[in-house]
């Protein structure tokens, strides 16, 4: 049983990477590089509530502030330090602190659900209002102005690290990003294949039952949260690293509207769906931006009813059970197939 | 594990739709103008008319002949009022499409968003919005009116008209900070004291406690650099409550994406303001102007102050270009630097060779029945508070925004 | 002494448009436990009914108090019957399906009205109370808030149809069983809802200008308010709002606007922290 398992997970990190590594090198023959980039941020933003909301159960209505968060701790310190690899570090783990704080005041005070949603809400929107309402001359962290509605221009991109002057920027930005996310996606699929990823699943799918085993659900939960939320960090701090400038809309409820969308179309409880969800979604979005026939909100709005109506568990799944039905019918399943027929009558 | 392989599948789809995009530049013959706009989303209502007067000002161009025999051809982008798809569009227009001269951006941010990439891939590029001043960098060229071509003017006419207590109420974010700080040196220079300032985030839009404050601080004038659809409400507040025959009301911002309009003749009279351009400006260059926008576009009603900047801004590139004898950048950015100037819908306007910001004439006005009266004008005013940072005569390597301290 | 009475005003006005906002979503979740994250574009859409009505010369107070809550209590019947009676008793999808629906809103009234800042003038003059001014208006507001909760307990408490309304809300396989079909109820329920949200719309459309963006100032703010009120819908409502105007009013004056704002916020998560349930859940309870 361990050894197969064993077998099968190395089997997949291998199709992953080959598979990625085509992606990567083939993706930018469709598509420009610079919005690829993005593309592929997205990606990793949206995967990062892909797993605390698609295998913990946790619906954050906030994803955004930590996205947010993740580029402005990444702007401040970049101003301030000059170089961009303790700046990556810290918009991670600050951000997870951040979460780690946050959740643990939401899990130990039994928050669910819907009350969740609001409290994540309302850190999203003081965020927001905050990080809006500094303007004033009186709002310097370092070096660095806050600089309120129009947001932090010019700081250090992303360099080579230890080289302040070699600067990582289009078709290198790429795939540096293209490469962070396969890495972030398979640790991703190491976290949920580890004892911690099943016990989160568990409590998912039954929360009162895994603390009556003896887990402590609150201590679990808000150390997936913070996971959840250094990869949103992260995502964060290479998109303003890509944009070269962050402003308070990162923060906006908008922002965190779209991140579930794009859990939602693409299928949530599964990896790849947010990350095909989010990418897109976005490449949908800046495709509509050439033509002014149909508003795009609507597009999106539209988008996002007819698949809570009609697909509910979104693209990946839905694709993924037409596959299996269609290749089923020669392959190895269909002995399956038939005999559950056979013995619904 | 087979999932990968309909990623791959998701790619090809890809493909098909990438191939229906607007391909690859124009041919060598045109001049090719890039415009990046938001002409959907919060800020549409000062996007439209501003690409409106874009094509006007192409078209009018191409219809005597174009520009050194050769025609211009227009590259937009809808920005939908996102920061992250200025990014995006201006890297397209640089690299893919490779334009001569951008024309864009709308916000503050939207501007410094891109104005790096701009001048990295050595793109010149024209900012044709009033804004906070401040900008130095020789690849830029900025037509609009800046905080000091306003309050210089506004802020004596008002003072005279009410008295010499001011309370200011401006917009939280660079431009009302900064404006709410020169309102406060003209309001002394004259004479006269700031009793508070308050900085109002641009989605706010209760006033009522405000409204309280204000009488309490009781001054003679409030100056109200408010930016917005939220803080509209403030002067529909203000009316409501009967504070409009008791205390004077000057704004900077106010009717630059026509508010004006939207409040009713009642509310909206009386407010002073001082702008480069009204739609009540009685000369022959302004109306040939409205009448030619009323053949392009039917209705004149939605010039806007930020429309005329772009068509001059436009005018004056042209002009540059005509001038340098070439598009490239660095002729033309030294041929605008000889202090072209054009006879606009707005009167004279002018660049300023030190700042690459214009020289032009500021019309001090009072809203009457939802238009802007002309009250008096002063020509060329200069650029002073750009001028008393940024030189890029004697720093032409200069590329920052400069915070003004006053 | 006058200053005093200005700020008691600006304080009831707070709390009176916080009940405002947030009635219609509190009547739809405290009924059907359905969470309407379109209630803000229900609100823009009572707006512009409200302003659209006014320019074709509709007295502005029957625009207001019957045609916007009318007319967006019609588009709530629709949007009920084609989206959300699919989704009863799945309370994130129907959240997901509602914020669809307020984008899909926001389109529509940006291609039909165009994102340009419109509205209309207040009504109701402002007057003199010793040295101060006062919006008229906003006694009109704090009068219709009233005259609203008044009107909700009166239906609940006082009316045949309130009863098996609160029937249904409470075991609604009893009320089927009754001869009462849930399916009508609830239909029912989300009409008088959206019609409030229309209402709260059309009311605050003169004191402010009006995009198709409008709504999102509104949704936060009311759902934070309902789910902080918790279980009893009118108790819920008037105790939350009157926790939340007070907090932000008390900051707004003594500090900022937004500083008060953020107070709301910050009072909210206390809030929730101390009773995760919100207030209802531990006051009032069992009170309606």
């Amino acid at each position: 049983m361990g050894g197969s398992a064993t077998r099968s997970a190395a089997r997949e990190v291998i199709l992953t990477l080959v598979v990625a590594a085509i992606l990567i090198a083939a993706m930018p023959l469709l598509i420009g590089t610079y919005t690829l980039t993005v593309l592929v941020i997205y990606g990793m933003l949206g995967l990062s509530l892909g797993l605390i909301w698609g295998f913990g159960g946790i619906l954050c209505f906030g994803q955004a502030a930590f996205f947010g968060l993740g580029a402005y701790i990444y702007a401040i310190s970049a101003v301030n330090i000059g170089e961009s690899t303790l700046p990556m570090i810290l918009a991670v783990l600050l951000t997870a602190g951040f979460a780690l704080l946050l959740g643990a005041m939401m899990f130990y005070g039994r928050l669910t659900d819907v009350y969740l949603g609001v409290i994540t809400l309302v850190v999203t929107l003081i965020l927001f209002k905050f990080i809006n309402s500094t303007a004033g001359p009186q709002y310097v962290i370092g070096e660095a102005r806050l600089g309120g509605f129009n947001g932090i221009p010019g700081f250090q991109t992303l360099n080579v690290p230890g080289d302040p002057g070699a600067y990582i920027w289009g078709d290198a930005l790429y795939y540096v990003c293209a490469v962070a996310l396969v890495i972030v996606f398979l640790l991703v699929t190491w976290l949920l294949r580890s004892s911690f990823g099943r016990i989160a699943v568990g409590i998912r799918e039954n929360e009162t039952r895994m603390a009556l085993m003896g887990y402590d659900v609150a201590a679990r939960k808000t150390v997936l949260f913070a996971i959840g939320a250094a990869i949103a960090g992260l995502a964060g701090a290479l998109f303003a690293s890509w944009a070269e400038i962050v402003t308070p809309t990162l923060f906006s409820l908008g922002q965190s509207a779209e991140i579930i969308i794009w859990c939602i179309v693409g299928g949530l409880g599964t990896r790849l769906g947010p990350v095909v969800g989010a990418a897109g979604l976005a490449y949908l979005e800046f495709v509509l931006g050439q033509q002014s026939m149909i508003d795009n909100t609507l597009i999106m709005g539209l988008v996002l009813v007819i698949f809570v109506l009609f697909l509910p568990r979104g693209l990946v799944p839905a694709i993924a059970s037409l596959w299996q039905g269609s290749v089923g019918a020669f392959g190895r399943r269909r002995p399956v197939r038939r005999m559950r027929r056979a013995r619904h009558g | 594990m087979s999932l990968k392989r309909r990623e791959f599948l998701g790619g090809t789809a890809a493909l098909t739709t990438a191939a229906l995009l607007p391909g690859a530049a124009l041919a060598a013959d045109t001049i090719t103008l890039g415009s990046i706009l938001d002409t959907s989303g919060n800020f549409d209502a000062y996007g439209k008319p501003m690409d409106q007067a874009m094509r006007l000002a192409v078209a009018e161009i191409n219809a005597t002949g174009g520009l050194l025999g050769r025609e211009v051809a227009v590259k937009a982008y809808d920005t939908q009022s996102d920061m992250a798809l200025y990014s995006q569009y201006a890297n397209r227009l640089t690299r893919q499409d490779q334009v001569d001269v951008v024309h864009g951006g709308i916000l503050s941010a939207s501007r410094e968003a891109i104005r790096q990439t701009m001048r990295r891939s050595e793109t010149l590029y024209f900012y044709n919005v009033q804004y906070e001043g401040g900008v130095c960098d020789r690849n830029i060229f900025v037509t609009g009116v800046t905080p000091t071509q306003q309050v210089e003017v506004l802020v004596p006419y008002a003072m005279k008209k009410s008295g010499p207590k001011v309370h200011i109420l401006a917009a939280d974010y660079n431009y009302g900070q900064i404006t709410a700080r020169w309102i406060k040196k003209f309001v002394e220079d004259n004479g006269g004291e700031v009793v508070a300032t308050d900085f109002f985030p641009l989605d706010v839009s209760d006033f009522g406690s405000t409204i309280t404050k204000i009488q309490q601080t009781a001054p003679d004038l409030v100056v109200a650099p408010l930016v917005g659809g939220a803080h509209l409400s403030f002067f529909r507040q203000w009316a409501a409550a009967g504070m409009k025959d008791k205390i004077a009301l000057a704004s900077t911002t106010m009717g630059v994406g026509n508010e004006h309009k939207v409040l009713t003749a009642e509310e909206g009279n009386g407010i002073m303001v001082a702008y480069n351009y009204s739609q009540e400006l009685d000369t022959p260059e302004n109306k040939a102007f409205k009448a030619k926008w009323e053949e392009a576009y039917g209705d004149t009603s939605a010039i806007h102050e930020l429309a005329v900047s772009t068509y001059q801004g436009i005018l004056l590139w042209a002009e540059g270009v005509r001038t340098a004898g070439t598009t490239d950048r660095m002729p033309v950015i030294e041929a605008l630097e000889t202090g072209v100037s054009i006879v606009g819908p707005a009167g004279n306007i002018a660049i300023d060779p030190q700042t690459h910001h214009a020289t032009l004439d500021v019309h001090i006005m009072e809203v009457q029945d939802q238009g802007m009266t002309v009250v008096e004008t002063l020509n060329q005013v200069e650029p002073l508070d750009t001028q008393a940072v940024c030189n890029l005569q004697e720093n032409p390597d200069d590329n920052k925004q400069y915070e003004i301290q006053i | 002494m006058d200053i005093s009475f200005v700020i008691l005003v600006e304080m009831l006005y707070a709390v009176a448009s916080l009940v405002l906002i947030s009635a219609g979503l509190a009547v739809v979740f405290g009924m059907m436990k359905v969470i309407n994250l379109a209630h803000g574009e229900f609100m823009m859409m009572g707006g512009y009914a409200t302003i659209t009505a006014v320019g074709l010369g509709v007295n502005v107070f029957v625009a207001m108090l019957v045609i916007a809550p009318l007319i967006v209590g019609l588009i709530g019947l629709v949007v009920e019957r084609l989206v959300i009676r699919h989704l009863y008793g799945r309370l994130v999808d129907t959240m997901l399906a509602t914020w669809g629906l307020s984008l899909m809103f926001i389109g529509l009234a940006t291609m039909i009205f165009g994102n340009t800042t419109t509205g209309i003038s207040t009504p109701i003059a402002g007057f003199a109370v010793g040295d101060y001014q006062i919006n008229g208006y906003n006694f009109f507001i704090i009068v219709v808030a009233i005259l609203l909760v008044i009107a909700l307990y009166a239906l609940f408490r006082g009316t045949r149809a309130g009863l098996i309304a609160r029937g249904t809300m409470q075991r609604s396989d009893m009320a089927a069983a009754l001869g009462y079909s849930p399916d009508r109820i609830y239909m029912a329920t989300f009409f008088c809802g959206s019609a409030l949200s229309g209402l709260a719309g059309a009311i605050l459309a003169p004191l402010v200008g009006l995009v198709p963006t409008s709504g999102g100032a509104y949704i936060a703010k009311a759902f934070i308010t309902v789910i902080a009120g918790g279980p009893s819908l009118i108790a819920g409502l008037v105790s939350s709002a009157t926790t939340f105007g007070f907090v932000s009013q008390v900051f707004t004056f003594a500090i900022s606007p937004v500083i008060g704002e953020v107070a709301l916020l910050i009072a909210a998560v206390i809030l929730l922290r101390a009773m995760p349930q919100g207030i209802t859940s531990r006051f009032f309870r069992g009170k309606l």
